[in-house]
């Protein structure tokens, strides 16, 4: 009796619970999963002059993925967000490890400091981009009034690495929190630990400190990696034709073009292959951490 | 422990003040020119003037614009922040079945990037038959908006001593009142914190309310339309400087109250 009302008693703890979710969870269906799954649905029909054909085809992605233009943009854009990746993780590391390890009372204005462009707007910070790489821009017209150049250099600005070096920028700030968590998180006493039984600083930064901080990098690569695939902005302001983005084309798609269709097998099928090479990369990085320890 | 080597320290704080430099300074230039005399965005810089901010404040499009803006902002900050409490709420008050699941789902947005986020919200919106307008953006901006609210406020109220809630339902109180009258105001700093801080990535977000915005136009919109003219660069980047200013200011606020808020915590639970 006494195990079948605190049964109960549990049942309606949850089912109030849920209770108090399901708003935030009927909105979350009805603007996410609900799009999500027309936009599945909609990589799957074809677009006939105005109208919308609903038979089931696999067209799209023969042409996402067949036609050798688009699948250039794929891997540019796998590229570029890797590239990305890796830079604004190793520039964080040392940032997070010199706040979790260094830093006593200042410790909340360093952290301010480093989330400010967290929430502040990205299409300025991109924005900001253009005018240091421009033609007459920041760099050229400094070097130009030093006397450094005679004239502008022209390989700054609209081209990969100027979309790599915008990225880079304005992604820095969400690798640095979580690496900070995670090595905020270690336990100071394995440190002294691994001092007292004779590691020298590096081989125990090796060997406590990173592999402990994994989690931490493994979060700041998934959340710059799958969103800077996706993004439009920077590779609008400051790649070029170059420096053009999978996303450029899934939105020509959906204006200019009006094959929505198309717009939305290429955005599955570049879903697709972020999620694979995620998955991929955070087994890799979960196998390395254990053959560490 | 060994201490590391004095060397090392200051390698280390000197690596740490030129990372702040490289976050800080690409975006400092906006000021920067945005006050200098010259249409040309370049060096040297001729001299000091305000006109770019006399002939932004000037213009209708940026003032009909800035409205929407801020239309949308409030409108998503309360609403998200209304759907982050009530899960936060859940989350932390009971047990619910498949909690840590629901958690992630909400989290979504965060890994889907914003492009693929808007498109689907757009082909949703006209197999609906609805019509584009603030309201689709709001709706977008709410969706990005309410994986932040749930975290700040989870923060603000996980540790929270369920106790205080219990006793005032025992001292009489009905469920509403309890958490009016204590829950409410124990989380009153992770409130605000997460209505400036979802205020301010709606106010700033471009992509999505491009969109989805119709024939309206939110600021970054307007931002977006304008940069294809060199000669309206200046008033932009007066613009940009002002948005600057005023979100960092939201920001130290938001971060300031929801810091404060955890160490007055901290204390009472020590005092207790």
């Amino acid at each position: 009796m006494a195990a079948k009302l605190a049964r109960f008693y549990r049942r309606s703890e949850g089912a109030r619970g849920l209770a108090l979710m399901s708003p935030t969870m009927l909105v979350m269906l009805a603007a996410l999963a609900a799009p999500l799954v027309l936009l599945a649905l909609y990589s799957f029909w074809s677009q006939n002059g105005y109208a919308l054909d609903t038979h089931f085809t696999l067209a799209q992605y023969q042409v996402s993925l067949g036609r050798a233009g688009y699948r250039a943009l794929f891997l540019r854009s796998l590229a570029i967000s890797s590239l990305v990746t890796v830079i604004t993780v190793l520039l964080a590391y040392p940032m997070a490890y010199f706040v979790a390890f260094r830093v006593d009372k200042s410790k909340f204005v360093w952290l301010i400091l480093l989330t400010i462009p967290f929430w502040t707007s990205y299409l300025l910070r991109v924005f900001a981009w253009k005018v240091i790489l421009g033609y007459n821009g920041v760099i050229n017209s400094g070097l130009m009034s030093l006397g450094l150049i005679r004239q502008p250099l022209e390989f700054l600005l609209y081209n990969p690495t100027a979309v790599v070096v915008t990225l880079a920028h304005a992604w820095a700030p969400f690798a640095i929190l979580p690496i900070y968590v995670s090595l905020e998180k270690i336990d100071r006493s394995l440190l002294e630990a691994a001092a007292d039984l004779g590691d020298g600083a590096v081989r125990r930064f090796f060997r406590v400190t990173l592999p402990l901080s994994l989690p931490g990098v493994i979060a700041a690569a998934v959340v710059i990696f799958v969103p800077t695939t996706g993004d439009y902005v920077t590779p609008s302001l400051v790649g070029g034709s170059n420096g053009m983005m999978i996303a450029n084309i899934i939105e020509v798609q959906f204006d200019k073009v009006g094959n929505w269709p198309l717009g939305a097998a290429l955005a599955m099928a570049s879903m697709a292959a972020v999620g694979i090479m995620t998955l991929l990369f955070v087994t890799a990085m979960r196998a390395a951490a254990e053959r560490i320890r | 422990m060994r201490r590391p080597g004095r060397r090392g320290r200051a390698g280390l704080l000197a690596y740490a003040i030129s990372y702040l430099a490289f976050l800080y300074l690409p975006v400092l230039f906006l000021p920067l020119f945005s006050l200098n005399d010259s249409v040309f965005i370049a060096f040297p810089l001729s001299g000091f003037t305000t006109q770019w901010y006399a002939q932004m404040l000037a213009d209708d499009a940026m003032l009909h614009a800035l409205g929407n803006s801020l239309e949308v902002g409030t409108a998503t900050a309360l609403l998200s922040t209304v759907l982050g409490l009530l899960t936060a709420k859940a989350l932390t008050q009971f047990r619910v079945p498949g909690g840590a699941a629901l958690l992630v789902f909400t989290s979504l947005p965060l890994f889907i990037p914003d492009i693929v986020l808007g498109i689907s919200l757009l082909i949703l919106l006209n197999i609906a038959n609805l019509p584009l307008s603030l309201l689709s953006v709001i709706a977008g901006h709410t969706l990005i908006c309410v994986p932040f609210a749930i975290t700040v406020l989870l923060s603000r109220l996980e540790g929270f001593d369920r106790s205080l809630e219990e006793a005032s339902r025992d001292l009489g109180e009905d469920a509403w009142m309890s958490f009016w009258r204590v829950t409410f105001p124990l989380a009153l700093p992770g409130i605000v914190s997460s209505l400036l801080l979802t205020f301010i990535v709606s106010f700033d977000e471009f992509l999505i309310a491009y969109f989805l915005a119709g024939n309206e136009a939110t600021l970054p919109i307007y931002i977006w339309s304008q940069l294809r003219f060199p000669y309206k660069l200046p008033a932009v980047l007066a613009l940009g400087a002002a948005i600057l200013v005023a979100s960092t200011l939201l920001v130290v606020f938001a971060e300031w109250l929801r810091s404060r808020g955890l160490e007055s915590r901290k204390q009472f639970m020590v005092g207790a």
